[in-house]
């Protein structure tokens, strides 16, 4: 599951401009007559905790609606439904995020799934699928884990046989985030047990048609007691060739067009706010940042504000959090830079675990209170120990962060391969 | 808060001008200054109480490059550059460890450009020549209070008489000038004074660091003219308070261009060196902290980036700013040393190993103008507030 997946960056300055002021104010007017009202439940952090139907129908609906307004696949052609502009999608994000938007449900599909399909589909796959991906219309997942194969993706032994004409699949998928509201999956398969990595292929596979008919979605409940999270067994679900995406045996190269935009660094940017309304964006702004929590909570018979050793820890995260915006401005300009790459890859690694470190701090300020569970009654101080458990799903998925330190080591530094 | 709420360009102000000097430097001083050089001409002694080296003819070329001018505003026959390309220039300076007073010099030269008086002007001139000069304006405990000073100011008869010792100044044995922080009744102000002038004697510390010199000045009533003062009693602290960020960053930079160097240098060296049959790379115990250096590096390089901007264009930004690239630069430099000795096992403990002259740089400007959890503490104030008396305690 992708950067884009993560709860949020936090909100600083706009991070970029970008010359095209009528397509910005096109964006901005649209969005401050079309809000949707916040709902009177509660949104999850991040579209991939998404666990009710009612959470799904209003994001959804807000999906459809910034999409017709044409703030969603800004930058894909007309013809797969998209705005047919050039480097109009970070301009959409960048007036997505600064109006507070909500984020955007279909995930796995803007993020994943369409530019996969858009760099390898053929051009009926590109019409068939990328417009329903991004109006909501169809919701997908990913079904690339097994468990045998995490960081070792390409340990995938789900496999594809070939019967006649036709793919049947046999497999076991987990984690597989949003697995029980999708309309498809794209699915990493073998084709071949001989060859690790060309033994690899990859699908395009139905999930809610097909379930009971080869498919079967398994809810796993997460460390935090909540839902999103699935399993995915697949027992002779019969797909065409119309099913696979690129060539037999090219799945890694595809999935790794998959993985660059999970992270952030594709040539497609994903459409999406990163904001979601539950927002304590910033750390270091409004209610729910660090520095109004430890003015109202006490310790040793004073605000926590007030304690030399927690004021230390509350600015380091401050630092960190103007760090990583400033890098992620900096990362957009070559002359700022010495290595093309050696921001981007940085970007998933930095903000979740600066997430997880803000949630940390935030619960040591709270003291005891952070040991109540988000539901208990009266509890003032917001959902940090919720948050804290909840940050370990950023630092395990799309690549741990131990595995992106190795990226980072072998492709920036040029540092010998890990495995 | 006001913190961070202008809107930077794309650019950060880095035009095309400031990234030519500071590609123009990286080549140049890679060719003028290769490692065995450097080592050669710092580390020749392992004596503390070394003669200081001066190479002359490289500061010569420096300032025939232009470089001290960068900073000085054109109306004193400077380039009037912002600052960003000041803290270019001065990265690739860290990266090659020069051992000239430039870095100083840019931080009288901060200070002057805060004073109005016609003698500030003059002396920006002057650097513009080719002079070094440097600050003054520490007292024994190594204070960064802009009140702090052991150095009296006495007025009689249109002359200054200034009286007592300023601790820690930076290259003291090659500045030619040196800007004297000194309390009158008034408060303190800040007065010019030529290192040669009678009464100035000039005590070299016993410094870790080889790639600059350190002492201490003492004032033995050392008399100047009146328009030697350049910030009157009372708005010294004042004209520190303006360069002070400007300060901050120049130091930074040098962290950051040297911190890449230890970077670059230490994941050369896990690239190239077998143990147990493969590059030392090869390990996660290597190969993660290396990763953690760049990450570091790179937060305090956008921090250093960011707060240039905010110093040329966004005033009330610039303290906060600074600080935090301070902060997260004194505390990268000392993580990249670590790193840097530790990942060149025992070849990186010898003193014929560069490393070692890195890692001693970064020591030294780790704790100038305070460290990280000192940045951290005035951040806290501004950010958090300051801390409520306790109480009981106040009566
Ligand atoms: C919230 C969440 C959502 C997810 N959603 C999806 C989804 O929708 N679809 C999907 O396909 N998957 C999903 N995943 C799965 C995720 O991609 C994997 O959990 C992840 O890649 C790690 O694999 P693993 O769980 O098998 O752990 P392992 O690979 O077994 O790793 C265990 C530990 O060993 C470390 N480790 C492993 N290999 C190395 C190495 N080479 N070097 C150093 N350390 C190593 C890891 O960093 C980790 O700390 C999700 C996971 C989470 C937490």
């Amino acid at each position: 599951m992708g950067v884009s997946t993560l709860p949020h960056a936090p909100v600083g300055e706009p991070l970029s401009s970008c010359d095209d002021t009528a397509f910005r104010m096109h964006c901005r007017t649209w969005l401050a007559g079309n809000l949707p009202p916040p709902p009177n439940f509660g949104l999850p952090v991040s579209a991939i905790e998404i666990a009710s139907d009612e959470q799904l129908t209003y994001l959804r609906n807000w999906q459809r609606a910034a999409y017709d307004a044409g703030l969603v696949g800004c930058d894909y052609p007309a013809c797969y439904g998209g705005g047919g502009r050039t480097d109009c999608q970070a301009i959409a994000n960048e007036e997505l995020r600064s109006a507070g938007a909500p984020y955007l449900p279909n995930i796995v599909g803007l993020g994943m799934a369409a530019p996969a399909i858009y760099h390898h589909g053929t051009e009926a796959q590109k019409r068939r699928f990328i417009p329903g991906i991004l109006s909501a219309d169809e919701i997908w997942c990913q079904g690339f884990s097994e468990p045998g194969a995490g960081s070792d993706l390409a340990n995938v032994q789900a496999f594809a046989e070939r019967r006649d004409d036709r793919w049947v699949i046999h497999g076991h998928k987990v984690w597989t985030s949003l697995a029980q509201f999708a309309d498809w999956m794209i699915l990493l398969a073998r084709t071949d047990r001989g060859h690790k990595y060309r033994g690899l292929s990859y699908f395009l596979v139905p999930i809610a048609a097909a379930l009971g008919r080869g498919v079967e979605v398994r809810p796993l409940i997460k460390m935090t007691g909540g839902l999103g999270f699935n399993e995915v067994l697949f027992d002779g679900l019969e797909v065409g060739d119309d099913a696979l995406l690129d060539q037999p045996g090219r799945g890694w190269s595809v999935a790794m067009t998959t993985l660059l935009h999970e992270r952030g660094g594709g040539p497609l940017v994903t459409p999406g706010a990163g904001v979601g309304l539950a927002g304590d964006a910033s750390q270091t702004r409004g209610p729910g940042g660090l520095p109004a929590l430890a003015r109202s909570c006490v310790r040793a018979g004073r605000a926590a504000a007030d304690d030399p050793v927690i004021r230390d820890k509350i600015v380091r995260l401050l630092i960190r959090e103007r760090g990583f915006l400033a890098t992620e401005h900096r990362a957009g300009h070559p002359v700022l830079q010495e290595h093309p790459q050696r921001l981007q890859l940085q970007h998933k690694l930095l903000l979740s675990e600066l997430l997880q470190d803000t949630a940390r701090v935030a619960c040591e300020i709270q003291g005891m209170a952070s040991t109540l569970h988000r539901s208990h009654p009266g509890l003032v101080a917001g959902e940090w120990s919720h948050k804290y458990m909840n940050s370990y799903g950023f630092t395990i998925a799309a690549g741990t962060s131990e595995v992106q330190r190795n990226i980072l080591g072998e492709r920036v530094l040029g540092l010998a391969k890990s495995k | 808060m006001p913190v961070h709420t202008a809107i930077r360009p794309d650019d950060l102000g880095f035009s095309d001008e400031a990234a030519m000097l500071k590609q123009t430097a990286r080549k140049l001083l890679a060719r003028r200054l290769p490692l065995e050089q450097l080592h050669k001409h710092v580390a020749g002694t392992i004596d503390p109480t070394r003669e200081c080296v001066f190479d002359r003819d490289l500061w010569t070329e420096v300032v025939e490059l232009g470089w001290p001018a960068v900073a000085v505003p054109k109306a004193c026959g400077g380039f009037g550059m912002p600052l960003c390309a000041m803290v270019g220039l001065l990265e690739e300076v860290g990266r090659v460890a020069l051992p000239c007073p430039l870095v100083a010099t840019f931080c009288a030269t901060a200070v002057l450009r805060s004073c109005r008086a016609p003698s500030a002007h003059e002396l920006l001139k002057k650097i513009v020549d080719g002079t070094p000069v440097s600050l003054a304006i520490t007292n024994r405990h190594g204070s960064w209070d802009h009140e702090d000073t052991d150095v009296r100011v006495r007025a009689s008869a249109g002359l200054l008489t200034l009286e007592g010792t300023a601790h820690y100044v930076q290259e003291a044995q090659k500045a030619e000038f040196f800007v004297v922080k000194a309390q009158a009744a008034e408060g303190v102000g800040l007065y010019i004074v030529d290192a040669r002038a009678p009464g100035v004697r000039i005590v070299p510390d016993a410094i870790v660091d080889l790639t600059r010199d350190q002492g201490q000045v003492d004032f033995g009533g050392v008399t100047v003219p009146a328009h030697a003062c350049i910030a009157k009693p009372g708005e010294g602290a004042k004209a520190l308070a303006a360069a002070w960020p400007a300060m901050l960053l120049a130091v930074t930079a040098d962290m950051v261009g040297a911190a890449e160097w230890q970077l670059q240098t230490t994941a050369e060296y896990a690239r190239t060196r077998v143990q147990f049959d493969r590059p030392l790379g090869f390990f996660q115990a290597v190969k993660h902290p290396l990763v953690d250096m760049m990450l570091a590096i790179d937060e305090a390089r956008s921090l250093l980036y960011d707060a240039a901007w905010a110093y040329d264009h966004a005033p009330e930004e610039t303290d906060v700013c600074a600080r935090m690239a301070k902060a997260s630069a004194s505390d990268m430099a000392a993580y990249c040393s670590g790193r840097s000795v530790q990942l060149h096992g025992g070849i990186g403990f010898t003193w014929e190993c560069a490393v070692q002259l890195y890692f001693k740089r970064q020591k030294h400007n780790e704790v100038l103008f305070g460290d990280g959890s000192f940045q951290r503490a005035v951040l806290a104030e501004q950010l958090l507030g300051p801390i409520a008396a306790v109480a009981g305690a106040e009566s």
